[in-house]
């Protein structure tokens, strides 16, 4: 369970994205947040990853406050930051290798024994294995998304934070990146929590849709969307509704 | 570099070398067949080879040193906001001045020995890569130390596993730009003070024995010298940074 309390926070000098913020979310739960740029979506993200802190108020983790980047939880960007030095596999395997050079202090990496360092079945349920001993620049933005994805999983996170991480990827990789993903995060019982600036992103991965308005943000907006997450679902009549209320409510947000 | 193409150069030099020394017929300018029957009857005598091998030591400890003292340093000052404002304006008042400047005073300190060379190769050297490394620490995206933190990383990890790697093409960029200064330097401080080293036996035989194949002989070993710590960071490049080579 995440739970939000009373959070604030702004950028030294600038007045506050979050002012009294609470929000609470259950485990396993599939969330999309959207919003206009400077809305708060990727501020929100770093607070829940513990790389920024609040200005005031608490963010729990099943039940631990954070303070610092979480060993359980795991951080997908937009520009997937493999190094360029390293090869898929060692891309893959970088967490794993944090987690063992730190050994099991319950800080860096999680308590209770070292993690299996044979990243190789990962790469192989990303379809990736083929690629291993390539270097990011060798291999598409599709491919280096799934490298990140694998690196992340591999950690065996609760939960699972992205920051756009589709947004550079044609329409098809896309949508084949959304169904893994969910398809991962069902499997493995994530809580995934998406930032994304598409509409029809936020209706497809959200089961619930956090819709975050010009700053400050003090309540969450939450659009329910149960029956998001299957291919099929694209062609229902339900999806345009979604679509349309979130495109409806954006609008009005930034009018 | 390709060899193929050192080796066409190497000969397209000794043509106009060879019609430079026709055209001048003094024996200041020998011809090259002769500077190469020198080079090796001084390289079969031992001569040669010892000077060479005295020199080759002075480079490789003086680099090996700038390198163990300025990839720390030079880290350290890129990955810290803080560190850099204080340290960057004393480099870049350093920085420039020419090092060789100071071969009296150091010699005067350190005296006659390897040292004093050594630690003239050390400054030229530690100055071109702290400020390449610092440079490149610096320049690193953000993303990739928030997706290293995200993943546990702590400072330790991140010198480890990012600022470490990311210095080495720069390290080995700084070695390739200072190879020659660092060759034309200890030319400099080998004719101070010394019986050894290629320096001293280019300027021993051209100055007090004017036997003149012999300094050239001694010119083309320290041209060697040079060439060979060329290809050699070349071949440390494609080892240590394979990445760069993919396509």
């Amino acid at each position: 369970m995440i739970q939000i309390k009373s959070l604030t926070f702004g950028y030294s000098g600038y007045s506050p994205i979050f002012q009294s913020f609470d929000w609470t979310l259950n485990r396993g739960e599939t969330w999309a947040i959207i919003g206009s740029s400077g809305c708060g979506k990727t501020s929100l993200l770093y607070l829940l990853a513990g790389l920024l802190k609040p200005t005031s108020g608490e963010i729990l983790i099943e039940g631990e406050s954070i303070v610092r980047p979480r060993p359980g939880t795991g951080l997908i960007l937009q520009e997937y930051g493999l190094l360029p030095w390293s090869t898929v596999k060692q891309n893959a395997e970088l967490g794993l290798r944090v987690h063992n050079f730190y050994g099991p202090d319950g800080r860096h990496a999680p308590q209770g024994g070292r993690t299996s360092m044979d990243i190789m079945p990962w790469l192989e349920r990303l379809g990736i294995a083929h690629l291993a001993e390539k270097y990011p620049s060798q291999i598409s933005g599709g491919q280096r998304q799934r490298t990140a994805i694998a690196r992340t999983l591999a950690l065996r996170p609760d939960v699972l934070l992205m920051d756009e991480p589709f947004s550079s990827l044609d329409a098809v990789i896309r949508e084949d990146l959304q169904a893994l993903t969910l398809e991962l995060c069902r499997e493995q019982n994530i809580t995934l929590i998406m930032v994304t600036h598409t509409i029809e992103e936020a209706a497809m991965m959200g089961k619930k849709i956090l819709l975050l308005g010009e700053p400050p943000n003090t309540k969450p907006k939450v659009f329910e969307n149960p029956n998001s997450g299957d291919a099929e679902f694209r062609q229902t009549m339900e999806y345009l509704e979604i679509c349309k209320t979130l495109r409806k409510e954006l609008g009005n947000e930034t009018s | 570099m390709k060899r193929r193409d050192v080796l066409i150069a190497a000969l397209g030099l000794a043509v106009l070398w060879q019609i430079a020394a026709l055209l001048l017929n003094r024996s200041i300018l020998p011809t090259p067949m002769l500077v190469a029957q020198a080079f090796f009857s001084e390289l079969t005598s031992g001569l040669l080879a010892e000077h060479t091998l005295a020199s080759l030591w002075r480079v490789v400890v003086g680099t090996l040193l700038s390198v163990l003292a300025a990839v720390p340093a030079g880290l350290a000052i890129g990955g810290s906001v803080r560190l850099n404002r204080i340290l960057s304006p004393v480099i870049y008042l350093l920085y420039p001045i020419p090092k060789v400047v100071f071969v009296p005073v150091i010699l005067l300190f350190l005296g006659i020995g390897d040292a004093a060379k050594i630690t003239i190769i050390f400054l030229i050297l530690f100055f071109q890569i702290i400020v390449l490394v610092r440079d490149q620490a610096a320049a690193l995206p953000p993303q990739l130390f928030q997706s290293l933190r995200s993943l546990g990383a702590g400072r330790r990890a991140l010198f480890r596993f990012v600022y470490l790697p990311a210095s080495l093409p720069a390290i080995l960029t700084a070695l390739r730009q200072s190879v020659g200064t660092a060759v034309a330097v200890l030319y400099i401080a080998e004719l101070f003070a010394t019986q050894r080293g290629l320096g001293y036996y280019i300027y021993y035989n051209g100055s007090t024995l004017l036997n003149y194949p012999a300094m050239y002989a001694g010119v083309i070993a320290m041209s060697l010298l040079g060439l060979g710590l060329y290809f050699t960071v070349d071949w440390l490049e494609r080892i240590l940074c394979p990445w760069k080579f993919v396509s």
